[in-house]
């Protein structure tokens, strides 16, 4: 029988929430492999191809919108670019569900920070924040990150890996179709780009993920951050994989199938005099 | 050990690469046919020899790009020496092509992986025989043998094959067709542990296959968002 330990009073409860690595569970792990054969769960892979650059007083970052589950698309037109704060946005590859959550979090956290401070959020607030979060999970939140913004202090771009480490990059890639991204990016990217431009080379690089790796697919999105406006997600950027021929259906019209009956019962009673409960 | 004898073990077969060639870029052009290797062989990860010819003239009409286990690489140039030698004695007026070389590097890899003593290469066999059209075929240690208009072996399957699908037409110049090639290897450089600024460029055009001298490609590491200084602190190269 594998011991369980049981809070004895306020102050255990205390003494496991104090932070720092708990350990205690790699012993029943290291039993549960060996004994019953139960492997931990693997790392889910990133089928994605997500990228962003830093021109002189802007940010572009641009997604692919192929959401996959093994060898399934699950979701052909899902967003990956998340809104953390008016002036801050990133992209996402990993685990859907940790990256919803991650950047809803980030974005709660931002928003109370501008109220508490009457400052706009800076995009290295929530570098430090994710690169701390992510650390302390030991990379178990699969969340990969290309971040984007504009502060006061200039335009930034930054990747956070799983595991917490982070790197401030002029243009970057990530996610299973980051090679073929990467290979456009370095043949193409000059930090003189105008905005529109910007906007072609991200989407042309992210076409490259779509039609060369199996696990990007579907349309391109685009969000453009500037200093005035902040930014914006251009949803459907570019949509190069249309689907040319669909099954018409003429909608049949009413009365088609006849009613032979029509009974309308009472099921719910509506009471009148409720007594509320002390 | 015994004097005179190699090891004590039974005859072993290759296990696993140790002079390794990285990545041979191959496209047709309007013309005939190119071929674009660097000039690294790399020791595990350390890049031991950096003047090394990854392409050969094979006969007369021939071109072999070979990345991965370089002594393998040496040992079927060879043979294939020895058979266009055997072709020239023949005296029956016509040489082997592009398409009998790359079939029988086909079989013969093929051949040895049934075995389990493959030998461990990527090749890219290219050529053009006088008129007939240029021919490219991408061979590999597991047998796998295919005819393509362009293809990249290692790392450039990753990172050229991308920019080759966007650019690759087939009545480009041959100016056109290296400059692509150049191009993909230059991006490899920048993004391939295992490759190196230096390369070769060979072309078959149907009377004659050459091999470049060594060409340094270009390559930069200004940029502003690097070499910029921020505004907090005087260091301008920390990233976190």
């Amino acid at each position: 029988m594998v011991e369980v330990e049981e809070p004895q009073d306020y102050l255990d409860v205390f003494q496991s929430q104090r932070g720092g690595f708990s350990f205690e569970n790699c012993k029943r792990n290291a039993y549960l492999a060996a004994q019953a054969n139960i492997k931990p769960p693997t790392a889910m892979k990133s089928g994605t191809t997500i990228c962003g650059i830093q021109l002189k007083d802007a940010v572009i970052l641009a997604a692919d919108t192929r959401a996959t589950e093994g060898p399934m698309v699950a979701d052909k037109n899902c967003e990956k670019l998340h809104y953390i704060s008016k002036n801050v946005f990133c992209a996402g590859a990993g685990t859907a569900a940790d990256l919803q959550h991650t950047c809803e979090m980030m974005e709660s956290q931002m928003e109370l920070l501008r109220m508490a401070t009457g400052t706009e959020p800076r995009v290295c607030t929530v570098v430090r924040r994710l690169s701390s979060m992510l650390f302390k999970y030991q990379g178990y939140i699969g969340c990969a990150l290309v971040l984007g913004g504009v502060d006061v202090t200039g335009p930034h771009l930054y990747q956070i890996y799983p595991h917490g480490s982070t790197d401030k990059l002029p243009f970057t890639t990530m996610g299973s179709g980051s090679l073929a991204a990467m290979a456009i990016m370095e043949a193409e990217y000059n930090e003189n780009l105008s905005i529109e431009d910007g906007k072609k080379l991200v989407a042309k690089a992210i076409r490259a993920g779509i039609f060369n790796d199996l696990g990007s697919g579907g349309n391109v999105d685009v969000c453009v951050i500037t200093k005035e406006t902040g930014g914006a997600i251009l949803r459907n950027y570019e949509k190069p994989n249309e689907r040319k021929f669909k099954a018409q259906h003429a909608a049949f019209p009413k009365g088609t199938t006849p009613i032979l009956k029509e009974e309308i019962m009472k099921l719910v009673s509506v009471e009148e005099d409720v007594v509320m409960r002390d | 050990m015994a004097p005179g004898q190699y090891s004590t073990d039974p005859k072993q077969h290759t296990l696993s690469p140790i002079v390794t060639g990285a990545t041979v870029i191959g496209m047709k052009y309007k013309d005939g046919v190119i071929l674009a290797a660097d000039t690294l062989a790399s020791y595990g990860s350390e890049a031991r020899y950096k003047d090394v010819c990854r392409l050969k003239k094979v006969g007369e009409y021939t071109l072999l790009g070979g990345g991965g286990e370089l002594s393998d690489f040496q040992y079927l140039s060879d043979q294939l020496d020895e058979m266009a030698d055997e072709d020239w004695l023949n005296e029956d007026g016509c040489f082997m092509g592009p398409k009998e070389y790359s079939s029988y590097i086909g079989r013969v890899m093929y051949n040895r992986r049934s075995k389990f003593n493959p030998l461990y290469n990527q090749f890219v066999v290219v050529g053009k025989k006088k008129d007939e059209p240029a021919h490219l075929m991408y061979v590999d240690h597991q047998g796998t043998a295919f005819e393509e208009n362009f293809v990249a072996t290692g790392f450039g399957m990753h990172l050229g094959i991308p920019l080759l699908r966007n650019s690759w037409r087939a009545d480009m110049s041959l100016d056109e067709a290296k400059a692509l090639a150049t191009k993909c290897l230059e991006v490899c450089f920048y993004r391939d542990c295992r490759a190196y600024c230096k390369i070769h460029i060979g072309v078959c055009n149907g009377t004659s296959v050459d091999i470049s001298a060594p060409i340094p490609l270009n390559h930069f590491w200004g940029h502003g968002a690097w070499t910029e200084k921020r505004l907090e602190d005087d260091d301008p190269t920390a990233t976190w």
